[in-house]
């Protein structure tokens, strides 16, 4: 039974589809509105928590294709707010899917809107930057003008804490049992953590995931051998505390940083963050590690972004991104630390970037468990076991 | 790294002739490098015997030539031109053979030679070799099929020990998969070795386990100096394991993978690439993937650009072929900027917003005695790719973009040939895989048919037949709505699905115009999106466009005048590269002349469908509908302005179209003057009038009337349809009931039935045919002045009866009295002006005694056009083209664009190329139905010279020693006489039947062994001989009126033994002319640009 929905932006560019996914309350999802453009993983997109207070377009037509299952779950749940395709799969095909997507969808209480003009949708979101949306099906009362208002009223993700939404409420441990350097303790902010970096420093040591807000002495108290600083979702200026936290440990521990991790670390180095037109979210960007010159292939979800000037003579630049020339990584002068503005750790993505791991690895004094190759060892282990 | 400058003359390879699993995808990458190369400022020395290709345009290397792609034919240029560099990874499968073979002497790849570049010879070899490319991957941890590799019949059997069947058979360096097959009884696995032995060049085969039915994927991958690696495109095959991946629907991207899967797999064909060794440009490297648990082995890769990288340059927008050529000389991916976002640099991997699907087309129809059931190895002539935003929306376009009668997934005429069929019936036909397969399938999906069921017959991915299933629900609903009950909502979603408005027209009986009009009344209009590699991330430059039915249209406005050129669709036999290369042409001289032009075609293969070839690209079906669509595209962005149309370059496809298009809009000559050509009656009138005699003939709809027609001229007759191209179903008759016969296969709805079956539109011709009569092409320019410019007067070598297209033929004529040319000229440019050709035409003749008689005329590009181009240096296609939009010759010529014909008493011949090592079941004997996919050129100063070449190059080895079978039809004893004579005088041994060793020693010419009929059973026979490698060469042929079985043995095993044969005799006398011309003589190699040098 096809449920005739809109989507409304907050310019007033109206699409039509139809409805999918859970009911949102109220029937109208609101949120920022961004665009996606990897081919494949999209259950690792929608569950990163990165996308907290975002609707998530999906450039690439058929979505739901191979299902879902419990082990590509990048977070406890999704965090995003709606889902935006041009075709969700009728039935789909692969021996690791346990549910469809629509399934999982509807248990977590995402709405979606398939049969949109992705396309039309994309071009717009990257002359006028990401904007807020809402969309709903045309029914009880819901119209386009309710849609507009409804969009109209949506805050989007500048100046809110969206860290405090996603974070663990309480901290909690994993690897170490079956793990050469398992005496070894490595402290992870869950800033809006990512399963597939959490698999990663699993392979380092004993990783301990701490609250977002948990201070530096605190941190210090537990003797690390290194503290990692998340992803997340949101604008890095409105998390002004975990900028504390980390001032007061840079220095005292090696510290490696992804993606709000790395704009985190920037503004505990008094650099400056600024929003991107429309963000990088894809699977595809040529990022140059500087030192060697050679090009890694990156999977990236942001749309702040580090202004080099703001970190010269406190960092150097140590990784580019090719398609704009922004920053993509950084070192710390003087202090064991470094971080990178996209994901090594791929889910989804390419793997080029994993050594990443192995040279925090070697940071943390090294002798780590085996380093993630381009093989995609782990990744095999991964399904070995699950 | 930038650009080096140690090298600075670079050798490419092209790859020969079209052959099938060689096509015009490698006239594409060449021409692509070719371009680059030169830009770059580099001197480009190019070899290849393809005079269709558009590389091979002298405009597009330095010194071009067209000479036999041997490595001592390569060798010798390599010692004239003295190269700083060889590139071997643009010519295919030949280009890296030859490579090879020039590495093994020490001519190239070693120190004080020309450098190999792109990949070097330890990289071919890791690749190639199977077993050295199996130990590389186990080395890098990646999986393979359990197999083993033998050298003989023994050794084979003691692998199938370790393996077991069913086994996978491959012959190692090999192209397309010639002699590769999956063995399930010993019986088989017996024959397959032995075959597979016989076909690879080292006679070394691998034996695998079967992996039939698992899930086939294809990844192409780029590496630059800096060890850059990025993957461009995935393809996923919708066909299985167990169809080789060229006769195979393909899906880009894969559509059911995971990421974690897509990753892995990223990550083995990364490592591949690296451990193989290629270390600059792309490799394609397929796997195959186990559906139950997802396991993944590595099946082959390619360290080359291939058939499957210039799909995935059209489906991304990212051209592998010419970003290759860049890598090849130092640039690394970082330094080169994406030609279609200019912005952003070309190291990345392409993502896209829509889904490609590439179909095969098949010539089973022209091969009798061939099973038409596909396997390992490749069979396919052709291919069409079609872009939707869905997967069903590609399908359904692709299905029409083939050209056979489909309009989409069935709801169209042709699908009430499986009405007969039971449910049982269908499913199993559709568990073997055939060109008809998709369609059965979309039949049992449509009747309700589980499709867990047709998963189990089929082991295609349940997703993709959801995805179909959703088309035949759409159907289903479409039937119940009716057109009153079609609103906005309902048009759109079935136009999303693909479904063209002729189907739609079909479902509810009634014509497609109205559907069009009703839709079109709805508001519900096409959308052109963009193929910019990006998904939309990035402002693209680009404009290469398809169709879909969407919310935003991309196509950007523009006041320049601008003509639409029809391409030439799939390509098939009688209608391949040479139209495409007409159309590029057309383009570059339109562009020049200010111009903008607009492509449409839907060929992946082809240079026309490089969307740097016009100012926009339109990858679209060539139906109606969808050509209708583009032309009013054009027109709204052109302020209601409607474009020009060109429909004579691109071969039958866009001319059948001519008459359902605006007839104002038709550029060149009008659609009456290809109906005058085209309608019998008319044209007999008008050679009446023009008192040009013709053969005694007539028209006929139905077996009464052929045999009036009879009655009148006589036997024997050639019997052909109308409007169709290559001799389809075209035969020589000899009596009453083998018209029977051939009138009841035209009226049948059979192979040609699907091209539109016999009506009184399209009736049959019946022509008394000239038996022994020289068979001359020519093809001329018509402006609207009436000036006519003859471009080339082609003699055929074989005589009347062989399809134009399979003979060869020679530019000037050879044997033809000068007065006899000039009556031909005078009938052309007769013709020409009675037709008010403005462009090009191309009438054939033939010349039997004293009298000339047109045989048809064609107001269009022949096939002919890049052959005489090459001859004569004269560029026929632009000339034509211009005059098509109103230009003189004469202004052409004060232009410099018109030169007169080159004149240094050169001689060109064309050759023709079959495929029948790829068919060992079918007879080799040349007729009236054309079944060659490709043709070579050889050039030099007299004929014989010129013949050998294109022998040569044809791949017919002409003996200089050992011993020549020959057996021939009383009617050529006379010149067999002269045959055998001069092979005599070259020192060869001659063996015989007995009939033509009693002729021959009647005139005192003994041969040295007479062998007995076959069909005798007698102890020594020529199959015998030939079977036992105790013959060199083969020249038998065939008696006019049947007893053809013995011969038809000799030749098949001739063919299947790879002894070269000719089967007329016209072709054995210039056979043994060209022997003698070359015997003692070294081949002497120049370039075209020396050839077309004017005083």
């Amino acid at each position: 039974m096809i449920r005739p929905a809109a989507l409304v932006l907050a310019d007033g560019s109206l699409f039509e589809g139809e409805a999918l996914g859970a009911m949102a309350p109220g029937g109208i999802a609101t949120g920022e509105v961004v665009f996606n453009t990897v081919l494949s993983g999209y259950q690792e997109v929608i569950t990163d928590p990165s996308y907290a207070g975002q609707i998530i377009t999906f450039t690439t037509p058929h979505i739901g294709n191979y299902g879902v299952n419990t082990t590509d779950f990048e977070s406890r749940r999704p965090f995003c707010r709606g889902v935006i395709v041009r075709d969700l799969a009728r039935r789909h095909s692969n021996h690791r899917a346990e549910a469809s997507l629509d399934a999982l969808l509807r248990r977590y209480g995402i709405s979606a809107i398939g049969g949109i003009d992705t396309r039309r949708l994309t071009r717009l979101l990257r002359d006028a930057g990401a904007m807020p949306g809402a969309f709903g099906p045309l029914e009880d009362g819901v119209d386009q003008a309710a849609l507009r208002a409804a969009a109209l009223a949506e805050p989007g993700t500048d100046g809110i804490d969206l860290v405090a939404q996603v974070t663990t409420p309480t901290a909690y441990e994993v690897g170490g049992s079956n793990n050469s350097q398992g005496d070894r303790l490595i402290v992870a902010y869950d800033f809006g953590l990512k399963q597939s970096i959490l698999r990663d420093l699993a392979a380092l040591g004993r990783v301990r995931v701490v609250p977002a807000s948990t201070t530096a002495a605190d941190v210090l108290a537990m003797r690390p051998s290194g503290v990692f600083l998340s992803n997340g979702p949101g604008d890095p200026a409105e998390v002004g505390y975990a900028v504390d936290a980390i001032t007061g440990l840079l220095g005292e521990v090696p510290v490696f940083g992804i993606c709000l991790g790395h704009q985190l670390l920037s503004r505990a180095i008094d650099g400056h963050t600024f929003k991107l037109p429309f963000g990088h979210h894809g699977g595809n960007h040529p990022v140059r590690h500087q030192s060697t010159g050679k090009v890694e292939i990156t999977s990236q979800n942001h749309n702040f972004c580090v202004d080099p000037e703001s970190i010269a003579g406190r960092a150097e630049v140590t990784h580019i991104n090719l398609n704009d020339m922004t920053v993509e990584g950084m070192r710390v002068h003087d202090v064991p630390a470094f971080s990178v503005q996209y994901h090594p750790e791929a889910g989804p993505g390419p793997h080029d970037a994993k050594y990443l791991f192995g040279m925090f690895d070697e940071l943390m004094g090294g002798d780590g468990r085996s380093r993630p190759s381009v093989q995609g060892q782990l990744i095999q282990q991964e399904l070995g076991v699950g | 790294m930038p650009k080096r400058t140690d090298i600075h003359s670079i050798l490419i390879i092209g790859s020969g002739p079209i052959v099938i699993g060689q096509a015009c995808e490698f006239d594409y990458s060449g021409t692509q490098a070719c371009r680059v190369l030169k830009e770059e400022g580099f001197r480009v020395i190019l070899v290849n015997s393809n005079p269709a290709t558009i590389m091979t345009d002298p405009d597009f290397a330095d010194a071009t030539y067209v000479e036999p792609i041997t490595w001592e034919v390569v060798a010798k240029i390599i010692e004239r031109e003295r190269p700083d560099a060889v590139l071997p990874t643009m010519g295919g499968q030949t280009g890296l053979n030859v490579a090879m073979e020039l590495f093994n002497r020490g001519i190239i790849g070693v120190p004080g030679t020309p450098e190999m570049i792109g990949a070097n010879a330890q990289a071919i070899a890791t690749a190639e070799d199977r077993d050295k490319f199996k130990q590389a991957m186990i080395e890098i941890g990646l999986k393979l099929p359990h197999s083993g590799v033998a050298r003989t019949i023994a050794e084979a059997r003691q692998v199938l020990n370790d393996i077991g069947l069913p086994a996978m058979i491959r012959p190692a360096y090999i192209l397309g998969g010639r002699g590769t097959g999956i063995a399930t009884t010993p019986a088989e696995y017996e024959t397959m070795i032995a075959n597979g032995l016989a076909a690879s060049p080292i006679s070394e085969i691998l034996i695998e386990q079967s992996i039939a039915g698992w899930k086939e994927y294809e990844l192409e991958v780029m590496r630059d100096s800096a060890d850059n690696c990025v993957i461009i495109c995935s393809i996923e095959n919708v066909d299985p394991m167990g169809v080789h991946t060229g006769d195979s629907i393909t899906v880009a991207p894969a559509q059911t993978l995971s990421d974690v899967e897509y990753q892995q797999m990223r990550d083995a064909a990364i490592a591949c690439i690296r451990r193989v060794g290629v270390e600059t440009g792309g490799s394609n490297v397929q796997f195959a993937v186990n559906p139950a648990n997802g396991d993944q082995i590595v099946i082959e890769m390619n360290p080359r650009v291939s058939r499957s990288s210039a799909l995935a340059s059209k489906a991304t927008g990212f051209p592998i072929a010419k970003i290759a050529a860049k890598l090849a000389v130092g640039y690394t991916l970082d330094e080169i900027p994406n030609d279609i976002t200019k912005m952003t640099p070309a190291s990345f991997e392409p993502s896209i917003d829509y889904v490609v699907t590439k179909i095969p087309r098949w010539a089973f129809e022209k091969l009798p005695g061939t099973s038409g059931i596909l396997g390992t190895q490749m069979q396919s002539v052709g291919e069409a790719m079609s872009i939707g935003r869905t997967f069903p929306e590609s399908l359904q376009k692709g299905l029409r973009s083939l050209e056979q009668g489909r309009l989409g997934l069935g709801c169209d005429p042709a699908e009430e040939h499986l009405a007969h069929l039971s449910d049982d019936q269908l499913l199993a036909a559709a568990s073997i895989a055939t060109p008809e397969r998709i369609q059965q399938v979309g039949e049992l999906l449509r009747r309700g048919v589980a499709a867990e069921r047709v998963h189990d017959a089929t082991k295609i991915d349940a997703w993709f037949l959801d995805q179909m299933g959703l088309i035949v629900d759409e159907r289903h609903a479409l039937a119940d709505i009716g057109l009153q009950g079609m609103d906005r909502r309902s048009w759109r979603r079935a136009k999303r699905l693909g479904f063209s408005d002729a189907q739609m027209a079909y479902l509810w009986g009634i014509d497609e115009l109205i559907v069009r009009a009703a839709r079109q009344n709805a508001g519900v209009h096409p959308t052109y999106k963009t193929v910019d590699t990006c998904a939309a991330e990035f402002a693209a430059e680009t404009p290469y466009h398809y169709s879909t039915y969407e919310d935003e249209n991309e196509v950007r406005p523009s006041d320049r005048p601008r003509v639409v050129i029809l391409g030439s669709g799939p390509n098939r036999i009688g209608q391949g590269i040479e139209f495409d290369y007409c159309c590029v042409h057309a383009s570059f001289a339109l562009r020049a002349a200010g111009f903008e032009t607009v492509m449409v075609n839907c060929n992946p293969e082809t240079v026309s469908t490089d969307y740097d070839t016009s100012d926009r690209l339109y990858f679209e079906p060539l139906t109606r509908e969808d050509v209708l669509n583009v032309i009013e595209a054009e027109t709204a962005a052109s302020g209601g302005v409607p474009p020009k149309v060109i429909v004579s370059l691109g071969g039958q496809t866009p001319l059948k179209l001519s008459g359902l298009l605006p007839v104002h809009l038709i550029a060149g000559t009008s659609p009456a003057s290809i109906d005058l050509a085209e309608d019998r009656e008319k044209w007999n009138a008008l050679c009446d009038e023009l008192v040009i005699p013709q053969p005694p003939g007539g028209t006929a709809t139905d077996l009464e009337q052929a045999l009036q027609i009879v009655d009148r001229v006589g036997f024997p007759v050639l019997v052909r349809p109308s409007y169709v191209l290559g001799g389809r179903a075209m035969q020589i008759v000899h009596d009453r009931n083998h018209l029977a016969r051939a009138m009841a296969e035209l009226a049948g709805f059979g192979s040609l039935g699907k091209e539109g079956g016999l009506s009184a539109e399209r009736p049959v011709l019946v022509d008394r045919f000239l038996e022994d009569a020289t068979e001359v092409d020519v093809d001329a320019v018509r402006d609207h002045t009436g000036e006519v410019l003859i471009g080339g007067v082609m003699e055929h070598v074989e005589e009347a009866g062989v399809h134009s297209g399979d003979s060869a033929c020679a530019i000037p004529p050879q044997t033809l009295p000068s007065w006899v040319v000039e009556v031909i000229e005078a009938y052309t440019r007769s013709i020409a002006n009675a037709l008010d050709v403005r462009g090009l035409i191309n009438v054939q003749y033939a010349v039997l005694g004293t009298t000339v008689y047109v045989i048809e005329a064609n107001p269009r590009a022949s096939r002919t056009v890049p052959f005489v181009a090459k001859a004569t240096g004269v560029p026929l296609a632009k000339v034509a083209t211009r005059v098509m939009l109103g230009a003189t010759l004469a202004e052409l010529r004060a232009e410099g664009l018109l030169v007169p014909p080159s004149d240094h008493g050169h001689v060109a011949v064309k050759e023709a190329v079959l495929p029948f090592n790829r068919f060992p079941e079918v007879d080799t004997a040349l007729g009236p139905e054309m079944r060659s996919t490709g043709e070579v050129m050889g050039i030099d100063v007299t004929f014989g010279k010129a013949f050998f070449k294109a022998e040569l190059a044809a791949g017919t080895l002409l003996p200089s020693e050992g011993t020549v079978f020959l057996s021939l039809a009383d009617g050529d004893k006379p010149a067999g006489l002269v045959v055998a004579k001069r092979l005599r005088e070259l020192g060869l041994g001659i063996a015989a039947t007995a009939g033509t060793a009693a002729y021959l020693a009647r005139f005192d010419q003994p041969v040295d062994l007479v062998v007995g009929k076959v069909s005798e059973g007698d102890e020594l026979t020529a199959v015998d001989l030939i079977a036992d490698g105790k013959v060199s060469f083969v020249i038998n042929t065939p008696r006019g009126r049947g007893g053809r079985t013995d011969g038809e043995q000799i030749r098949k095993t001739a063919n299947s033994n790879r002894v070269s044969s000719v089967t007329t005799v016209a072709a054995a006398l210039a056979a043994v002319q060209g022997m003698a011309e070359q015997a003692g003589d070294h081949l002497t190699v120049r370039p075209l640009q020396e050839f077309h040098a004017r005083p």
